[in-house]
């Protein structure tokens, strides 16, 4: 489904990486490990359209994508290092409006249960500023329950949760993966993921 | 109490395809710059006042002789609206940018250049259109006459979207970088120019009896060719801030 043809990175005068392919069908997960620098996020943003290799292609769904490109953003949610939440807005309405600007609608009742499902209904109406960092990553995590993106892009997304947390990130990679998903994850921590199609990428 | 599954679940479903029209964006865009402004009303006063104090502040630098003020009126109500709209369009992307809504904006599949139309618009509303109100009030003070002081309003109210739209050009150019700021304004004043000679100029027509006409019409045609190019050249900047 995802396919990466010839990857090449530089920051500044540095190679990141180059040559490198792989692929990742429906209902796999990719594992991204690698030491500090060595390309991880570079690798994610490039995937996600955020930024153009310096060589190579990314294609999605057999089709060579561009930085950007509209069947890219209509299929993919990226989970960055920013949480992207206003610190003026509830979590509740940080998680409307991340839906929104996702292009899809939610219903007031499944918004709260989202919440409940990462337990944080009891600081749904709390400012995003009162969260702790694990909080909003669990913010983070009820996005991924709310919209129904095929492809997950997620940068180191076991920083800050403590173990229920990680326990529910991997239930909910899991489910992703069953329903066909594809996922890539930049992590330090490997997750073991009770799925058989899980594979494994280290950047050097 | 964790219930772990996915709430939606998509099992056996197709995935919905997103909403990506343009209207919905600038809907979004909108809102949400309002919602937040609401929240920090104080910051918007912060800029109302700091119009109010610049034009206050010629009269007593200047002369409070009062054919003189009359004329140099509009000309000062015009840059101290410039100023205004410069003080706050570093935050206009700074903040997402800095929190990484900028870039789920750019992923969104909602077009780019109509969310950037959504703030811009949400800036105006904030910014442009509580000095357009004021202008008038702010005009009795240099004893313009009623039918300039209405002349100079709606000359206002269409010069500073014109102001807007420009200057969130030279805040996604600016993205990111150190000294933004100042750079941002070295960059949008001079564009501002020929909005700030034909507003300003509008008042004069009036006087020597020609009418607004002209001076309106020309401030409408960059009106229109502004909201065309500025979104586009505004979301171009975004995206390569991004990169």
């Amino acid at each position: 489904m995802l396919e990466a043809i010839d990857l090449a990175a530089r920051r500044g005068y540095a190679r990141l990486f180059s040559s490198l392919s792989f692929r990742v069908e429906p209902g796999c997960a990719l594992f991204i490990t690698g030491a500090n620098g060595t390309g991880k996020t570079t690798l994610l943003r490039i995937l996600a359209g955020l930024g153009a290799p310096f060589a190579g292609t990314v294609r999605w769904r057999g089709v060579d994508v561009a930085p950007f490109a509209q069947r890219l953003r209509e299929d993919v949610v990226y989970g960055g290092h920013l949480p992207a939440l206003k610190d003026e807005l509830s979590a509740e309405e940080n998680l409307a409006t991340l839906v929104a600007l996702m292009g899809e609608t939610v219903a007031p009742a499944n918004l709260r249960d989202a919440l409940a499902s990462v337990s944080l209904d009891r600081q749904a109406s709390l400012p995003a500023r009162a969260l702790s960092q694990g909080q909003r990553r669990r913010l983070g995590l009820a996005r991924l329950t709310l919209t129904h993106r095929p492809l997950w892009l997620l940068d180191e997304p076991a920083t800050a949760l403590d173990t229920a947390g990680i326990a529910l990130l991997k239930r909910l990679l899991t489910g992703h993966l069953e329903r066909g998903g594809c996922a890539l994850v930049a992590t330090h921590q490997p997750l073991e993921l009770p799925a058989a199609h899980v594979r494994a990428l280290a950047l050097s | 109490m964790t219930t772990a599954e996915p709430v939606v679940a998509t099992l056996g479903r197709p995935a919905p395809v997103p909403d990506s029209g343009a209207w919905s964006g600038v809907r979004w865009a909108l809102l949400r710059d309002l919602q937040l402004a609401l929240r920090s009303r104080a910051e918007l006063g912060v800029q109302l006042l700091f119009y109010v104090i610049v034009v206050s502040l010629f009269p007593l630098a200047t002369t409070p002789e009062k054919n003189q003020l009359a004329l140099m009126g509009p000309g000062v109500l015009w840059v101290a609206a410039l100023l205004a709209s410069l003080l706050s369009l570093p935050r206009l992307f700074a903040s997402d940018f800095a929190d990484g809504t900028l870039e789920q904006m750019a992923l969104s599949p909602y077009p780019l250049p109509a969310l950037v139309s959504g703030k811009m618009v949400a800036h105006w509303l904030t910014t442009g259109l509580p000095i357009v109100v004021l202008a008038p009030l702010l005009g009795l003070q240099y004893g313009i006459d009623g039918e300039a002081l209405a002349a100079l309003a709606v000359a206002l109210l269409i010069g500073t979207p014109i102001l807007s739209l420009l200057g969130a050009i030279g805040a996604a150019l600016t993205l990111g970088l150190r000294g933004g700021g100042s750079l941002l304004a070295l960059l949008v004043l001079p564009l501002c120019v020929p909005v700030l000679i034909f507003g300003a100029g509008t008042v004069d027509a009036v006087h020597a009896g020609l009418g607004a006409a002209a001076n309106l019409s020309l401030l409408g045609a960059g009106l229109l060719v502004a909201i065309v190019g500025a979104p586009l050249a505004a979301s171009a900047a975004v995206r390569i801030s991004l990169d």
